[in-house]
């Protein structure tokens, strides 16, 4: 494989200097009275595997730059891959020509002066020099050993490692490289009659145990096969990691502030107004981004060059603050909050073990799938059990379940804590793409909502 | 799946925010558009311009003299744009346009793919090189070679989707007019605070070439309107969304313009508003009549992806799933799906429907082929490496393996797999529609537009909102309900299908975001069907209280 080296160069993406450069020629060309650039370059590198052998494997490389151009209160943007001379002027002009067409947007907020920013911190060597051949080798932990049990191994190992930009003619620049990965498999039986699941996903690979990943997921699959039907209803539920994370982050994505002022949004306050300083869950949860987190970083500025900063979202059950753009904070009076691209939960004591030793009769659940909303009045979603359903009872794993549908909502699972573990970074993306940063602890719940039954493994 | 909850679901400014920065690497990608760009309201830069062909065939050279046994190369410009408003304000004009080089080569039975924007002969030759590179850095891991199903050579061959206007031609005052005018008329309903309303093109140029010798280049157009309309009680008791009011299509402005956003958006508004004082559903069984704006989606989910051969075979299993309609050898002319007067068509010829195309991205012509056969399932959905999977089943219907022509890649950057063609449910031979089976319905609910939707990995249990709710008796409207949802089995939902309407009641329904595959990519897809009726459907109650 020597000559893989020579031939794919480590991960490509712009260089500060690289993106300053950049920038500043396309600012050159712009007349606009204001006008922003920002810059997305990278690699994401991606091997996919099916039945216990890859079935795709690729690379792509991009970069793209958006031009914003601002006359006045009437802006446009245009974005385009096409980087030489010709191609930026045709950016920059069809985005001035469009900027001056556009009607007045009374909320334009204008350009942001320089700013100071924090370095951000999701960037791992590790992640960005892994190659095709380092990947096929990460992807043969498990399929080896998934062949080796007559089962059968699919899954995905992507991992991206670009950075991101922002200059505007006011002088402000901002820059950030940061790198992606996550792994995943679920392996089933040739019969399909069971499926287990399990996945990581980290900025930086080598935290990634791949050998790790497939035996969880081989020994999920076997424990799954052949299960059996019980009654939907409301049930005790103990929620590995994953399963708290995909229902957890909604919440994270509901945290709007002008949604919730204009009476559209579970966070609006019955007769005006938002919950900030109301108790909506367990006093003992607390929700966090913080972009210098070195679990869960985070960009250290926005898409205009907003610095970001840890912001406390819910404390003690409380909500502490919901999500503000500039528009939105000048005509409350309040500062900006940028929404942070990464969640951390806090966790508890108990282990695993010890919250299922203390469930009479429960369900433990592997991930939930295909998660969509119902009723943004109470963040209600629904989706199902996937991949590793078991029944608990007395204390003890029994057997396997059939999956269920469950109509509910992070707001009332966090309302009914029992326990919570210690918080891990899961992978919570349904694509198995790296996904949104995330940190959660298991947790256990009771009266969680299954409404129907499904026959699918 | 389709993924449209990354789009106007969270409310607020994040529909805007996604059309503003930054996009991931994955997105849109390249070519060149023959002539100067046209654009009436102002001087237009001039247009880009790239040696398309000559680097195809630079493409091709460098993966052959790599070792690839087989090779394809696509070169493509992908460019969106958008309006986005709210109220009476613009958020945002974007134009994204991205151009580049994928290659495809396939080195002793394995793939590999590589994509480059820098569209010289070194760029698409480096790129072809990597895809050989990756196949053999991949060769370790194989288990099964890759055979592909022939098909016939197409040199020289231009398409063109169904359109009369190019978007790209109307001036943005026109655009940006329209929708403001057609929020204004929403907003004057007096519990209708809020209007978010958008204008979606996108317009492709897709040049594809392989080592058997097709040369095609191809112009798709596609247009959608997305619109929300909420309405806010007073005291803040409550607020409802009336959505998916267009469907997308592939056609050019004049489908905008066939819309009547003016005329309908009071009406549209009067529906939020109503949803507000609707009654909540009582939970139960009731007879169903979907109206295609709705049914789209629900054969979307529950036959479309399930008939996916590569879905079938568990090569999706770790994103999109397996299917239920599995091994193929238990249920190809034996599955049973529903009544015998149900036929589901596979096709990629639909005039203005979104999966419509000349020749998909393995140079393939694409032909109509009968999922569903009087009832019965008939055939899976395939490409060219899978349409060898089903030789026996074509050898017993006498048949040649071919591929469907379901091949597709979202981008230049994305390598091509197995997608979903337009997939529709036949009309009935009856000339009747909406109208006639509400009147011969006497206890249900008809259902109109999309809503929430979720659907198991195999596509067994799925649960589906809508928009509009009414109450039917007697064969009659008699209200408006709200916080329903309906939960189904595949096989037992389209079992008991009992009536469905005419040629004359059969309309499109879409979508721009079908994802599928890792790294995940969008499709656009139509659905056509008439409005039909189910029996005794289970019908939940969403509506909890905080």
């Amino acid at each position: 494989m020597s000559t893989l080296v020579s031939l794919l160069a480590p991960a490509r993406y712009l260089s500060r200097a690289e993106a300053e450069a950049l920038a500043r020629r396309a600012l050159s060309m712009a007349t606009a009275e204001a006008t922003r650039v920002s810059i997305q370059s990278g690699t994401r590198g991606n091997t996919r595997f099916a039945v216990n052998q890859i079935s795709t494997a690729g690379d792509d490389f991009n970069t793209t730059i958006t031009v914003r151009s601002l006359y006045g209160r009437r802006s446009a943007s245009v974005t385009t891959n096409k980087l030489d001379d010709d191609g930026l002027r045709y950016a920059v002009e069809t985005s001035e020509r469009l900027a001056k067409l556009a009607p007045e947007d009374p909320e334009e907020m204008g350009e942001l002066p320089p700013q100071q920013y924090a370095e951000s911190q999701g960037w791992s060597d590790a992640t960005a020099a892994l190659e095709p051949d380092g990947r096929a080798r990460a992807v043969r932990a498990i399929t080896e050993a998934t062949r080796a049990a007559d089962l059968h191994g699919t899954g995905y190992l992507e991992t991206t490692a670009g950075s991101f930009a922002v200059a505007n003619s006011k002088g402000l620049f901002a820059y950030a490289r940061g790198t992606g990965t996550a792994l995943t498999t679920t392996v089933r039986t040739p019969d399909g009659s069971g499926s287990g699941w399990a996945g990581e996903s980290h900025h930086d690979f080598s935290r990634l145990n791949p050998a790790s990943i497939g035996e969880r997921a081989i020994q999920k699959a076997r424990l799954s096969a052949n299960a059996v039907a019980i009654e939907p209803g409301r049930y005790t539920v103990v929620l590995e990691p994953t399963a708290v994370a995909n229902l957890v982050q909604l919440l994270g994505f509901a945290l709007n502030a002008r949604n919730a002022d204009e009476g559209r949004s579970f966070f609006s306050k019955p007769g005006g107004g938002n919950k900030i300083g109301m108790k909506i869950v367990d006093e003992r949860v607390t929700i966090v981004s913080d972009p210098l987190d070195p679990e869960v970083p985070a960009n250290t500025f926005t898409g205009e060059g907003l610095p970001t900063s840890r912001t406390i979202w819910i404390e003690n059950g409380v909500v502490k603050n919901l999500s503000y753009d500039r528009f939105w904070a000048q005509k409350s009076g309040r500062p900006p909050v940028p929404f942070v691209g990464s969640l951390r939960m806090n966790g508890g004591s108990a282990s695993m073990e010890e919250m299922i030793a203390s469930t009479p009769r429960g369900i433990l659940v592997t991930r939930f799938w295909y998660i969509r909303p119902v009723d943004p009045r109470t963040i209600l979603y629904t989706g199902l059990t996937r991949d590793g359903t078991f029944l608990i009872e007395n204390g003890r794993i029994t057997k396997a379940i059939k999956n269920l549908r469950f109509n509910e909502s992070p707001v009332f699972m966090l309302n009914n804590l029992e326990a919570m573990g210690a918080p891990v970074r899961v992978s919570a993306s349904e694509s198995g793409s790296p996904g949104l940063a995330i940190s959660v602890p298991p947790i256990k719940v009771r009266d969680f909502t299954f409404t129907s039954l499904s026959d699918a493994v | 799946m389709t993924d449209r909850r990354d789009f106007l679901k969270h409310g607020s400014l994040a529909a805007a925010a996604l059309w503003t920065g930054a996009c991931s690497s994955g997105a849109p990608p390249t070519i060149p558009a023959p002539g100067p760009a046209q654009t009436p309201s102002a001087t237009p830069p001039a247009d880009i311009q790239i040696p398309t062909r000559e680097l195809m065939m630079r493409a091709l050279d460098a993966a052959r003299d790599a070792g690839a046994g087989y090779a394809d190369v696509r070169i493509g410009r992908y460019r969106n744009n958008f309006i986005v408003t709210r109220e009476q304000q613009i958020i945002n004009v974007v134009d994204t346009d991205s151009i580049g080089c994928g290659v495809r080569a396939l080195v002793d039975g394995t793939w590999g793919f590589g994509a480059t924007r820098t569209l010289t002969a070194d760029g698409v030759a480096g790129a072809a090189r990597e895809a050989v590179a990756i196949a053999k850095a991949s060769r370790i891991a194989r288990d099964r070679s890759v055979e592909l199903a022939p098909t016939e050579v197409h040199r020289d061959v231009t398409w063109k989707s169904t359109y009369e206007i190019d978007p790209w031609t109307v001036p943005i005052e026109q655009k940006v007019d329209l929708l403001l005018r057609a929020n204004a008329e929403a907003l004057k309903v007096p519990t209708v605070k809020y209007v978010f309303s958008i204008m979606y093109f996108v317009k492709e140029d897709r040049s594809f070439a392989s080592t058997e010798g097709s040369t095609i280049d191809q112009t798709v157009i596609r247009s959608w309107v997305p619109m929300q309309i909420t309405a806010v009680a007073p005291d803040f008791s409550d607020f409802q969304n009336r959505s998916s009011v267009v469907q997308p299509a592939g056609r050019g402005y004049e489908y905008v313009l066939a819309q009547d956003l003016v005329g309908n958006a009071a009406k549209w508004a009067e529906e939020a508003a109503q949803k507000i004082k609707a009654k909540p559903v009582e939970v139960g069984k009731y007879d169903l009549i979907l109206h295609p704006s709705h049914l789209w989606l629900t054969i979307h989910e529950s036959i479309g992806h399930p008939t996916e051969l590569d879905r079938a075979l568990g090569y999706e299993a770790n994103y999109a799933g397996t299917s239920f309609i599995a091994p193929p050898e238990k249920m190809l002319g034996k599955l049973k799906y529903g009544p015998e007067f149900m036929n589901v068509r596979g096709d990629r010829s639909q005039p203005g429907a979104c999966a419509t195309i000349g020749y998909d991205d393995e140079g393939v012509k694409p032909e109509d082929f009968l999922i569903i056969k009087n009832g019965v399932f008939n055939d899976y959905q395939t490409t060219r490496e899978q349409a060898n999977w089903l030789k026996w089943w074509y050898d017993q219907q006498g048949i040649r393996p071919r591929s469907h022509g379901c091949s597709n890649g979202d981008s230049w950057a994305s390598v091509q797999f197995q997608r979903m063609p337009n997939v529709s449910l036949l009309p009935g031979e009856r000339d009747i529609g909406w109208d006639e089976i509400i009147a011969d319905t006497d206890r249900g609910i008809a259902i109109v537009g999309d809503g929430s939707f979720s659907i198991d990995q195999q596509r067994y249990n799925a649960q589906f909102g809508g928009q509009v709710f009414h109450e039917i008796r007697g064969g009659k409207i008699v209200g408006m309900l709200k916080d329903v949802a309906y939960q189904m089995r595949t096989p037992d939902f389209w079992n008991a299908m009992d009536m469905i309407g005419g040629q004359r009641s059969y309309e499109l329904g879409a979508s721009f975001f079908d994802g599928k595959g890792q790294p995940p990519q969008s499709n656009a897809v139509s659905h056509g069907c008439p409005p039909a009726r189910f029996r005794q459907i289970n019908v939940i109650n969403t509506g909890r209280k905080a």
